[in-house]
């Protein structure tokens, strides 16, 4: 038994099958207990009042956009490398879950600023840094869509994922150089992890395993579903010839 | 039941709507998608054994 | 490779090749600026460094398309993947030659354009310099971006999705050597590490270009 196994879309959607509904009431367990726990069972910050309730969207967000992005580059090198199809549509598969996530920490990150310091956005090196990574998830899931031949696409998204990827921590550590550049030091730091409480500190573990739950039955979901899809689409084009 | 969320009440319940409106419209969308997919595999699938 | 590039560029020159047309489009946008912004020239002088280098990428940006589309519709591409040039090359060539006709252009035209946006005087060099270390990056960059979209019909939009996001950190260092040099101050830092960048991506993004050209051509 070897993990490559599952690069056979038949096993792959028999074990997915299998581990789908799992995850997914997993994930919603853990969403539900940890975002209530939250909300309803937690202090209030004595800096910051009611709105650290918010840490609990923002910072499992905020993860999980970065760990997709490099999900997505794992299998893009997988499918380059290896050429299983199960891979290059699991990437295919994630980029929106991306999307979604780079969001919600953008707009949680938005709503927590306004009453913290006062503003909606700052070109802060950490905010810039999740706009731009924003913008390529934007251009990776426009590339996949505007390319009809599917092995083409996937060749030709993974070796986006590949460049983006180098370019994205590239921008990363540009961004903060340019910021110094301005303020001659961060005046705000988003770095709360550290003067988290244990209080926070528990409730915010299991909503980030609720986050990465969720993501994995979402990304199943969508893999069973891109798989189905070129099925169908392969059986169609028999058709047609036959 | 409801938590005192003081002045800040807007912004924490604004955060949280647009989370789970967000998530759920992940799922959804997906659910939707996973649905027709398999609906049409099928669909093809007897058309070509029966 | 000496051929491709002379022909390259011949076409470029000639009417319709787009010669010009970016330098044309840089003069427009440094002109709109005013209009936007005000006549302030205190404000201007302060913005101006930052104007000129996204003027000069938005111009790039517009002739990108150029580098590779129309040898893709006239199956010039599937002959220069069969000549023994390996494609790597060709692809450089490509990058050069719109290096030549599109980024050397814009710094030859810069300082003239600093001048309607009253840059200090101190920022002259840095600007020409910035420009001269970053814009061959640009070309590069470019090229992997028509090379991704050059199977795509209408592509060009989608080419500056892709593009605009790799911009970035050229961008960043190449208009901070604008701004510091602006400002009268010490700009060694970002200037290396903008020529860190542009090298990088010379010796590099070629591959991932060619590469990209293979799976399209395949």
């Amino acid at each position: 038994m070897s993990l490559w196994e599952y690069a056979n879309p038949v096993k792959f959607m028999a074990l997915s099958g299998r581990i789908l509904p799992w995850t997914a009431a997993l994930s919603a367990i853990c969403l539900v207990v940890g975002l209530i726990w939250g909300f309803f069972f937690t202090p209030d910050d004595f800096r910051q009042g009611s709105t650290v309730k918010i840490i609990y969207l923002h910072v499992p967000s905020a993860l999980m956009a970065i760990n997709v992005w490099f999900m997505m580059l794992v299998t893009s090198l997988i499918w380059i490398i290896r050429r299983h199809h199960v891979s290059a549509l699991a990437a295919k598969a994630a980029a929106p879950i991306g999307v979604v996530m780079t969001l919600i920490a953008l707009i949680t990150g938005a709503i927590w600023g306004q009453p913290m310091w006062g503003t909606w956005w700052v070109w802060d090196p950490r905010l810039t840094s999740f706009l731009i990574l924003f913008l390529f998830y934007l251009g990776y899931i426009a590339l996949w869509s505007a390319i009809e031949d599917n092995d083409t696409a996937a060749d030709l998204t993974s070796i986006l994922c590949l460049v983006g990827s180098v370019f994205a921590v590239l921008s990363r550590y540009a961004v903060n150089f340019w910021n110094q550049g301005l303020h001659q030091g961060a005046s705000l730091s988003l770095d709360k992890e550290k003067n988290v409480a244990d209080v926070f500190y528990q409730p915010l573990l299991v909503c980030i395993a609720g986050f990465v739950l969720l993501f994995v039955a979402l990304m199943l979901l969508r893999t069973r579903t891109e798989i189905r899809a070129r099925r169908t689409k392969a059986l169609l084009a028999r058709e047609r010839m036959a | 039941m409801m938590p005192d969320l003081g002045k800040y009440a807007d912004a924490v319940l604004s955060a949280y709507a647009a989370t789970i409106v967000l998530i759920l419209l992940l799922v959804l969308v997906s659910v939707m998608q996973s649905r027709r997919a398999k609906a049409a595999l099928k669909e093809i699938e007897t058309r070509r054994n029966g | 490779m000496k051929a491709l590039l002379i022909r390259d560029l011949r076409l470029a020159m000639r009417a319709g090749g787009g010669f010009g047309l970016g330098l044309a489009f840089f003069l427009i946008v440094t002109v709109l600026v005013p209009f936007s912004v005000g006549p302030d020239s205190a404000l201007l002088s302060t913005i101006a460094a930052g104007i000129l280098w996204l003027g000069a990428l938005l111009a790039c940006l517009l002739s990108l398309d150029r580098i590779l589309a129309l040898d893709w519709e006239d199956g010039t591409l599937d002959l220069l993947a069969c000549a023994p040039l390996p494609m790597e090359g060709t692809v450089s060539i490509k990058a050069l030659a719109h290096w030549l006709t599109t980024g050397l252009p814009l710094i030859l035209a810069a300082p003239l354009f600093a001048l309607l946006l009253s840059l200090p005087s101190a920022g002259y060099i840095p600007l020409i310099l910035s420009l001269l270390l970053g814009t061959p990056a640009l070309s590069v960059i470019g090229t992997f971006g028509a090379a991704l979209t050059v199977g795509i019909k209408r592509g060009g939009l989608l080419l500056s999705l892709l593009v605009l996001p790799l911009y970035v950190p050229t961008l960043i260092f190449g208009s901070e050597v604008a701004r510091r040099g602006a400002d009268g101050l010490s700009y060694s830092t970002p200037l290396i590490m903008l020529a860190g960048i542009t090298l990088g991506t010379i010796a590099l993004l070629p591959f991932a270009s060619a590469a990209v050209l293979r799976v399209n051509i395949r």
